[in-house]
């Protein structure tokens, strides 16, 4: 994955984005389609900021994972409603279509994929957003080969891009429902092992606690730990 | 040593207002509160990008190095050896969450520094970590009892997530300065970018003026 460290980095700056739809996949998160002034090209698994304005200048910002293609003229970002979430909350219950958000990205350049090397990604809850984006541009270059994809839910209807992603491929694992006859619980090494024949990154997207589960059970499955890139998020004791 | 609150900064004065927002976490901690940060509260963030690194006291070891009078590395009970002093006060991470009132315990960067015996011509620094990782910082910035290597946080030990046994603490910048699992200081005469900073990040990172990426 030496090529996203050969792209000069390119300095971002705030743009105005209007919002082009808004729908709810799950109970607690909406998913968001921004028509940007300008946008830049990103590499799946990058992220942008978003940030809310008050009338006085108060500013409060937060930064969202992309789930668009590369290719896709919008952004389409997926964002958890989090209890007293000063951010979330406002995106998913005040933000209509026709508003105006500022913007910024895209950045992050480390949880990236470049889109030639072999790649698993172990994803969970709202963590998939940047497996959706992967996933995408695989399918638009004709390389799914190139991309595996395990996605971890509670239950079905709780996992928002599940039916997206498993119909392009992608492994679902059930930690709270037996679904096709797999017993409710987390994957397995027996489950991914065979899924990292011939991959050369993985990564990981999730709560603090999936992604050290995560991290374990794939370093487990024999993979070594600077292939393992991670994006966790959320508060820890 | 507590952290000195820059004068109260909103956004800039240019920009659309989003319609409906007012905000909800303002004014609750006042001046505190760098620009685009909110108060995480009880709650302490992870933020790694690589796997959690294991780093046994044993086998532990902190560098100085690079262009200094005195290569000098110390052994984790060396370490411990060492006067320690402490840090109360807030640390403020890029992705935008702040924690405030944290006590930390460690030994100042200038106790290390003072052994090692920094050239004339040191001016920056590049943070080396076990795992990997890198960071740089103007050396000024590990200077004047502002910069810490620490392995207590709130009284506990500093946990292998949070970059235990040991991690740099320069509370003043963005806490990706503050490399988890730190095992080298490397003074140079120029700046060097580290891991985030390569990735488009802040050579430099002070929160108060929203040093966040390349380019602010």
């Amino acid at each position: 994955m030496s090529a996203i460290d050969e792209v000069t980095a390119r300095p971002t700056a705030w743009t105005e984005a209007r919002v082009v739809e808004v729908d709810r996949p799950t109970a607690d998160t909406v998913r968001l389609r921004l028509e940007p002034d300008e946008r830049q090209r990103h590499r799946p698994g990058q992220h942008h900021l978003v940030r809310l304005r008050a009338p006085d200048g108060y500013t409060a910002q937060r930064s969202y994972s992309l789930a668009s293609d590369p290719d896709d003229p919008l952004l389409e970002l997926l964002v958890e409603k989090l209890p007293d979430g000063e951010v979330s909350e406002f995106l998913a219950e005040v933000l209509e279509v026709g508003d105006v958000l500022e913007v910024r990205g895209p950045l992050g350049r480390w949880f990236a994929w470049d889109t030639t090397t072999p790649a698993l990604c172990l994803v969970g809850g709202t963590g998939v957003v940047p497996a959706v984006s992967m996933q995408r541009a695989a399918l638009r270059l004709g390389r799914t080969d190139l991309l595996r994809v395990v996605a971890v839910g509670r239950a079905p209807g709780h996992l928002p891009y599940a039916e997206e992603l498993a119909a392009a491929g992608a492994s679902i694992a059930w930690t709270r429902a037996n679904v096709d006859g797999r017993r409710a619980g987390a994957p397995t090494a027996e489950e991914v092992t065979p899924l990292l024949a011939g991959v050369d990154v993985a990564f990981v997207c999730g709560s603090a606690r999936f992604a050290s589960y995560a991290e374990t059970l794939l370093q487990e499955c024999g993979l070594p730990p600077d292939a393992i890139r991670v994006e966790r998020f959320g508060p820890t004791g | 040593m507590r952290s000195h609150p820059s004068p109260r900064q909103v956004g800039p004065v240019t920009g659309r207002v989003t319609r409906g927002f007012t905000g909800k976490r303002r004014g609750q901690q006042g001046d505190r509160l760098p620009p685009g940060q909110y108060d995480v509260g009880d709650g302490w963030p992870t933020l790694t990008a690589e796997a959690t690194p294991t780093v046994r006291t044993e086998q532990f070891e902190l560098g100085v190095d690079g262009l200094v009078e005195r290569p000098s590395t110390w052994s984790w009970d060396e370490l411990l050896a060492l006067p320690r002093s402490t840090y109360a006060g807030d640390i403020h991470c890029v992705t935008t969450w702040s924690k405030f009132d944290m006590t930390w315990r460690g030994v100042s960067v200038d106790v290390l520094l003072e052994q090692a015996g920094p050239r004339p011509e040191a001016a920056y620094a590049l943070v080396h970590s076990s795992s990997g990782y890198t960071t740089n910082l103007p050396l000024a910035d590990l200077r004047g009892g502002r910069a810490w290597v620490a392995w207590e946080a709130d009284g506990q030990p500093l946990s292998r997530e949070h970059g235990g046994p040991a991690r740099l603490l320069v509370p003043h910048l963005y806490f990706w300065k503050s490399a988890k699992w730190v095992s080298r200081i490397e003074l140079l005469d120029h700046d060097q970018q580290g891991f985030w900073e390569r990735n488009g990040y802040h050579d430099r990172g002070d929160p108060w003026v929203e040093q966040r990426y390349q380019g602010d």
